[in-house]
């Protein structure tokens, strides 16, 4: 028996170092092209030429840095970001909890109705083609609600909030009605105070989704300069060496720029492009645990 | 009472009489009623029918020899003939290869992998690693693609890029391999980016379902003397049998609807016989050169092929595990 016990932890000890040993090979196999693009975002640019920069600068500068916030286009994509950002977050996070709201309510006539309407937009969209068509009707192309207009209700985020507004007692909701409450003050005043977990996570989603978008850009603001965002500028960037690779408009200025970028600076630009929305995650990351797996459960 | 109504409801006059606090209002009552809760949610509605209906309407273009400049009614329609012409393409056959090939690959090794890593991080025991494991597998999620493309391109390039240099120093390879400019790579980079990308964040859901499974019952197993594999194998996995399924239906139903920006960002000139995908395919017909009649037929092919696989996969999965998503 003693023998036998042994041998069972000796095999556990094993099979934890392993497991270690693997654990460490993904967190590397994840993190090393990060470290990669930062080490080479600060070496000299000439020097990068050689190659064999792997997680540390071989000639450190601050000059890549420099040279990309000289740079129009660039700090123009950054504003139009972060509006559309902050913009895209405000609305979707609105339209998310007060459809959610309402279909929490079991009393709400017409709550099947609308779940079903609301459900369906998962399973078809009209694809690529009627959509943009869409957008040329209702005169969206060249302006910047397109990037916040179309997405701004989405049935993922509605049925996560659904699902923890469930978790909330009913009785909250049937005192305010007591006290005289409408039910937009009940979702105003008591619901969503008590969503603030759930109403993080979205917020993430939607921040994640507007910030990296770029292909919005792509098809209907690529020709506008003034509108285009950061990951569209990055797109031009990078995409300057690879031969061949079919930038529409190869005329104006922010290309031209990007033709000679040298590699330190494009991954400089990588790297201001990617840092702000890593910096929030981390904090964010007990929220979105729980509400993926409230998504999974009811989505 | 229910003489203001819009549309009274009959229907369940003459069967059992309802308890009262089911009696239903007229419609015309109940919204005035519930006047809040319709105008918290009737503004969405109109919002989803615009954006999110209205298109599948403009499906009737792929029957059309559509023109922008003509109104609705002076269309010319032209019956299947959009449809004709996309199944003589042959170009048509080569984009639904990859588009296949690339989207079966994302589904093999993209739904295994976070399994697999979801259950062996369950394992760790040490929580400040596992934790740190945890935070940093989501990492490359809240990446956009056009970086992660950037990204992928630099580690393969063969001029310093990371992997050729291990292969050489390994004297796996001789010559430095030019990864981007060969076709029969790119579904492999594509799938690889992609497991990559979205492990450790498809990985959230099977973790949260592994820690809803019941402790003793790894206590029984340790005292039948079951190792960590048979644990993994006979609890574990089953354990979350449900909540993978469900993700595979889903996945399936996206199958053909792959989605093209890891395609759109990672491909060059050189391999587009390999990585131009039904998407991408509308995209250049049905935007670029403005066959609009032609795109909306290719679009609705994949909406019309991603929901009868839809259907399918559901279908099969009642039959054997009695899961569904519908």
């Amino acid at each position: 028996m003693a023998a036998k016990a042994f041998n069972a932890t000796r095999s556990e000890k094993i099979f934890d170092i392993c497991n270690i040993i693997l654990m460490a090979i993904i967190l590397i196999i994840t993190l090393y092209p990060f470290l990669n693009v930062l080490a080479i975002s600060f070496n000299d640019s000439k020097d990068t030429v050689r190659g064999g920069i792997y997680i540390w600068p071989r000639e450190f500068t601050w000059e890549n840095y420099k040279t990309i916030f000289g740079y129009t286009g660039l700090l123009q994509g950054f504003k139009i970001t972060m509006f559309r950002t902050i913009a895209g977050t405000i609305l979707g996070l609105i339209s998310s909890s007060m459809l959610a709201y309402t279909l929490s309510r079991p009393d709400f006539r017409s709550r099947k109705f609308v779940s079903t309407f609301l459900a369906l937009t998962m399973y078809f969209s009209g694809g690529l083609v009627p959509t943009y068509m869409l957008m040329r009707h209702l005169d969206l192309i060249g302006t910047f609600w397109i990037y916040i207009l179309p997405g701004a209700v989405s049935a993922f985020n509605v049925f996560i909030i659904r699902s923890f507004i469930d978790g909330l007692p009913y009785a909250l909701q049937e005192s305010g009605k007591l006290d005289g409450a409408n039910d937009f003050m009940i979702y105003y005043k008591i619901i969503l105070p008590l969503c603030k977990p759930v109403l993080a996570t979205i917020a993430l989603f939607l921040a994640v989704g507007q910030w990296n978008s770029w292909f919005d850009t792509y098809l209907y603001n690529g020709n506008k300069p003034h509108l285009t965002t950061l990951q569209y500028e990055l797109m031009k960037v990078l995409a300057s060496t690879n031969q061949g690779s079919a930038m529409a408009n190869a005329n104006d200025l922010a290309n031209q720029m990007a033709q000679v970028s040298p590699e330190s600076i494009k991954m400089a630009i990588t790297i201001v492009v990617t840092v702000p929305i890593l910096v929030v995650y981390p904090f964010l990351q007990r929220y979105f645990v729980s509400g993926m797996t409230l998504g999974a459960v009811k989505a | 009472m229910e003489t203001l109504s819009a549309k009274p409801d009959t229907r369940n006059v003459s069967v059992t009489p309802r308890p009262p606090k089911k009696r239903k209002q007229g419609l015309w009552q109940s919204i005035v009623r519930q006047k809040y809760l319709y105008l918290m949610s009737l503004p969405f509605v109109i919002w989803l029918f615009v954006f999110n209906y209205l298109p599948v309407w403009g499906w009737t273009m792929a029957f059309q020899n559509y023109k922008p400049s003509k109104s609705f009614s002076e269309q010319k329609w032209v019956g299947m003939k959009n449809f004709v012409d996309l199944f003589h393409d042959e170009r048509f056959y080569l984009v639904l290869r990859n588009t296949l090939a690339m989207s079966i690959l994302g589904i093999i090794f993209g739904f295994i992998v976070p399994i697999f890593f979801a259950v062996f991080l369950n394992e760790l025991k040490g929580t400040a690693f596992k934790r740190s494991v945890q935070t940093v597998s989501y990492l490359p999620h809240f990446v956009s693609w056009v970086v992660v493309a950037g990204i992928i391109t630099k580690l393969l390039s063969i001029d310093g890029g990371i992997v050729n240099d291990i292969l050489m120093s390994l004297h796996i390879i001789k010559e430095p391999i030019q990864f981007m400019a060969q076709g029969k790579w790119f579904w492999g980079i594509v799938t690889a980016s992609d497991v990559w990308k979205e492990t450790g964040w498809n990985a959230i859901i099977y973790l949260a379902a592994i820690t809803g499974i019941d402790k003793e019952l790894y206590e029984a197993a340790r005292v039948d003397g079951a190792g960590r594999f048979k644990q993994m194998w006979n609890i574990t996995l089953p354990g979350i049998r449900t909540t993978i399924s469900v993700l595979l239906i889903m996945s399936i139903g996206h199958l053909i609807g792959i989605g093209f920006e890891k395609q759109f960002q990672l491909q060059n000139a050189l391999v587009t016989d390999y990585s131009e995908v039904l998407d991408l395919y509308a995209l250049k017909y049905g935007i670029n050169i403005s066959r609009f009649s032609y795109g909306t037929a290719i679009s609705m092919f994949t909406s019309v092929v991603s929901i009868i696989l839809l259907f399918t996969a559901n279908g099969i999965m009642k039959k054997t595990t009695k899961e569904s998503i519908m």
